[in-house]
């Protein structure tokens, strides 16, 4: 009579079906997700919309948008086209965004979780030197970095990504400080699995979540930090970058608008849309969260 | 006895709807009952059958609107309750009808003094003096058996043991005399001697104010110690109810026979001569500190000794049993054997090898011999990875080739019961009692020589804890394996312990064969221990039934 306790549940649909059903749910989410796509489609497509140098002359300068066919978006005070630039500067955003979170990440996790997961004075030393790099703004570390190493916009990543570690790598210290007591960890540890597989392969999958959906903001951030470097005259000149459009069209800002303007809400846009992503994925990885 | 007074509660076709894609529609599905004054009514039932939330429907404390009332009357002294206003139901509730949690400690505002928690009820619904509340305060106090009444209403929640907790709580619940209590699960985050002493308590105060008591718990045992009137939930459907003593004694339906089947008996087996066979797993002299970290201003506090000089000796295929009380140092003693906590002192010996003694590196080998299986089912799998690499983990990381430990984890599952296709589904699609069996699929995939098992079954239902029970024991003759079996419940060490080591704050008060100790306790503690036992003098009637 007494129902078998070795009865299986009906299977769940695969992870990722269960995901995207959760994704789809929220509509910001799905609109992120289309800015973030069109973004992507841009820098795909930057070669194929101007195979040329996007920084040659492309026509007269300052000329407003919608009025010469060859250069539908217009030009700049140097008669470059607004359009071809706004498309390869796409791939520098996206490569600054991403590389830049990677090392953030990386590197987070690394102190993060040695932090987390030893404790004792490993915890003690990590985190003052997290604690250091807190207490300086920054901006302010990024310009001296970029002051120090020169404006290569490989380095330009590589230095976003050493100012934006601190944040994740108190994320993960946490979440190891409350994963590395579960039963599951003790279980793995009785097995005779190493320090390194423990942190991992066993706990680290479990923290990655909310580091996942922080990627997203610090994605946005970067992308920011660069174009603001690039506003402040910064960033590398031999790249289109929307920081450099936007610096460059300072200068005519009162005559021609649209020089700054157009690459302005295509920064609004990207970062809107890595918010939005960011969120939709909080939503689908921790669906407990919100109910 | 009461039975022609009026009734103080009377529930008729009670139905209370679940949200959807919940696993059913109603979570409780035509619920009759009835409470006479001075009467114990047990709602009896395993997780999920909706006993829970029978008691929050009572008192209009529903998770609306995504669980809410769908039908039925629920009439408390002649009034409908559920025709009533919010405010008409804050009136009911705490004055009239009131309620015991389970957890005291969540339960109280860790905030706030014992006495001025009291006080808050009092000044809602008395309408006294402030003298003349805290002279009631105190006298209900005095009632529950607190010590030193006076220093206990100044006190905060966490100043207080558990078990007073719990009498504050009834004190709250019992301060104005309300006609009904409902506990719910009052007992169950308690120590043994403790739950006797609450379970007397409530019955003694339940007496002298003729109030009725609509009492929510899992356990039989409980049950046979305090209930009148008994009913039988399954799946939100009452499946039986009467007089306690012909339920117990002579159910009729056949969940109910199962489900006291499944209550171990307390009847220890014979003692086994194990005594010839050889050692597998010795500790000496372990002892183990807990020495609390000050911080630079706070400067040190006072160490806590969990395990206190502890000796002993398992035999091959014998299970000892290490039973006591929370605090007693138990689940210490199986985090030293197995060195995920390392000793202060003493020796750990498997098989001629001293643990405690071994390099990181040798303590990696020969963590293959000492397995374990953990308490809690739902923590100790990693939810990220699949039940065939959990199981398989171990093997692989002792050298094993992965394909062949795979195909061994699945022979394993088929082992402990589970279908083949479970292997390549993740933890959370699994109930408690499946978990624990992949939790135990894990530690056999080693090959070990000795399980520690911590509590294996005390987070699992009755009727599924038997079955990992007996799935345990099976193992254990099939394989020939030592089990030290860590538990505080004498009803399950008594099932499957050969010999048992009593503790009591990190010593061991007494060790010996079960049976020895079960019919003639030596210490006092242990005395109290067994005299303990909820329900002690019900045996379950035995039936034969078709499953478990």
């Amino acid at each position: 009579m007494t129902v078998l306790d070795t009865d299986l549940r009906p299977a769940e649909p695969p992870r990722y079906v269960v995901f995207w059903q959760r994704y789809r749910r929220n509509r910001a989410a799905l609109l992120g997700l289309g800015l973030f796509a069109i973004v992507v489609l841009m820098a795909l497509t930057a070669g194929l919309v101007d195979p040329g140098d996007p920084l040659r002359r492309a026509g007269l300068p300052l000329v407003a948008p919608f009025v010469d066919a060859a250069n539908p978006l217009g030009t700049d005070q140097l008669g470059r086209s607004i359009l071809s630039q706004l498309f390869y500067g796409a791939r520098i955003s996206l490569l600054v965004g991403v590389v830049a979170t990677l090392v953030s990440i990386i590197i987070g996790i690394v102190i993060g979780a040695l932090a987390g997961y030893f404790g004792g004075w490993v915890d003690d030393l990590l985190m003052r030197i997290t604690e250091a790099f807190q207490t300086i703004p920054n901006f302010v570390l990024l310009l001296t970095l970029v002051a120090i190493l020169g404006s290569k916009i490989e380095w330009i990543t590589l230095a976003i990504g050493i100012v934006s570690w601190t944040a994740p790598a108190r994320m993960v210290r946490a979440e190891f400080m409350s994963l590395r007591n579960r039963e599951f960890v003790d279980a793995a540890r009785n097995l005779g699995v190493s320090n390194t597989s423990l942190i991992f392969r066993e706990i680290l999958p479990n923290a990655l979540p909310p580091i996942i959906v922080y990627a997203s903001v610090i994605m946005a951030l970067s992308i920011l930090l660069e174009s603001a470097l690039a506003f402040l005259g910064l960033g590398d000149p031999n790249y289109a970058s929307w920081g450099n459009m936007i610096g460059q069209g300072r200068a005519v800002l009162r005559t021609a608008w649209y020089c700054s303007a157009i690459p302005g809400i295509a920064i609004v846009l990207t970062v809107l849309s890595f918010s939005l992503l960011g969120e939709g994925l909080n939503d689908a990885m921790n669906p407990r969260q919100k109910q | 006895m009461t039975a022609d007074t009026a009734p103080i509660l009377t529930v008729r076709d009670l139905r209370i709807a679940l949200p959807e894609g919940a696993d059913r529609p109603f979570a409780l599905q035509g619920l009759d009952l009835t409470v006479h004054p001075g009467e114990i009514v047990c709602m009896v039932g395993e997780s999920g059958s909706g006993k829970s939330l029978s008691a929050g429907a009572i008192m209009r404390l529903l998770p609306e609107p995504h669980v809410h009332v769908a039908g039925g009357k629920i009439i408390f002294e002649g009034e409908d309750l559920l025709a009533k206003t919010e405010a008409e139901m804050r009136k009911v509730r705490g004055n009239r009808i009131s309620m015991i949690f389970q957890e005291p400690m969540t339960a109280l505002n860790p905030q706030k003094t014992v006495g001025w928690q009291i006080d808050e009820v009092l000044k809602l619904h008395m309408g006294a003096k402030r003298k003349e509340r805290q002279a009631h305060a105190l006298e209900m106090l005095k009632r529950v058996h607190i010590p030193d009444p006076e220093s206990a209403y100044n006190a905060y929640p966490h100043q207080i043991s558990g078990g007073q907790r719990q009498r504050v709580m009834i004190a709250m619940a019992l301060s104005l005399s309300p006609k009904l209590v409902i506990a719910d699960e009052p007992t169950t985050a308690l120590d043994v001697t403790t739950q006797l002493q609450i379970l007397k308590l409530i019955r003694d105060l339940q007496k002298e104010d003729g109030a009725g008591v609509l009492f929510i718990t899992h356990d039989f045992g409980v049950v046979a110690e305090i209930a009148d009137h008994v009913i039988v939930l399954r799946q939100g459907e009452v499946v039986e109810q009467g007089p306690a003593d012909q339920v117990l004694n002579d159910p009729k339906h056949p969940y109910t026979q199962a489900l006291i089947a499944s209550v171990p008996d307390l009847l220890p087996p014979p003692p086994k001569p194990v005594t010839t066979l050889p050692v597998v797993l010795k500790g000496t002299g372990l002892r183990k500190t807990f020495a609390a970290r000050g911080g630079l201003l706070t400067g040190k506090r006072k160490a806590v000794v969990a395990v206190k000089d502890l000796s002993f000796e398992l035999h091959q295929g014998e299970t000892l049993g290490v039973v006591g009380e929370s605090g007693s140092g138990k689940t210490t003693v199986s985090r030293l054997v197995t060195r995920l906590l390392d000793a202060d002192a003493g020796a750990v010996e498997v098989d001629g090898t001293d643990l405690l003694a071994c390099t990181p590196r040798e303590l990696r080998g020969m963590r293959k011999h000492i397995q374990m299986v953990f308490q809690d089912p739902m923590a100790s799998l990693n939810p990220r990875k699949r039940v065939v690499d959990i199981i398989a983990q171990g093997p692989i990381v002792h050298g094993e080739d992965p394909d062949k430990a795979r195909a061994r984890a699945r022979d394993l599952l088929e082992l402990v019961e589970l279908s083949p296709a479970a292997a390549n589904r993740f933890p959370h699609e699994f109930s408690g009692g499946q978990r624990q069996r992949i939790g135990i699929a894990r530690a056999l995939a080693m090959e070990p020589k000795v399980i520690v098992a911590d509590e294996p079954v005390s987070a699992l239902d009755v009727s599924v804890q038997a079955q990992v029970l007996k799935l345990l024991a099976d193992l254990r003759d099939r394989m020939n394996l030592s089990l030290l079996f860590v538990t505080h419940d004498l009803r399950v060490a008594a099932q499957l312990c050969d010999r048992i080591i009593v503790m009591q704050k990190g010593e061991v008060v007494e060790a010996g064969f079960t049976a020895e100790i079960f019919a003639n306790p030596q210490h006092p503690y242990t005395q109290n221990l067994l005299a303990s036992i909820p329900g002690r003098t019900w045996t379950p009637p035995y039936r034969k039934t078709d499953a478990a």
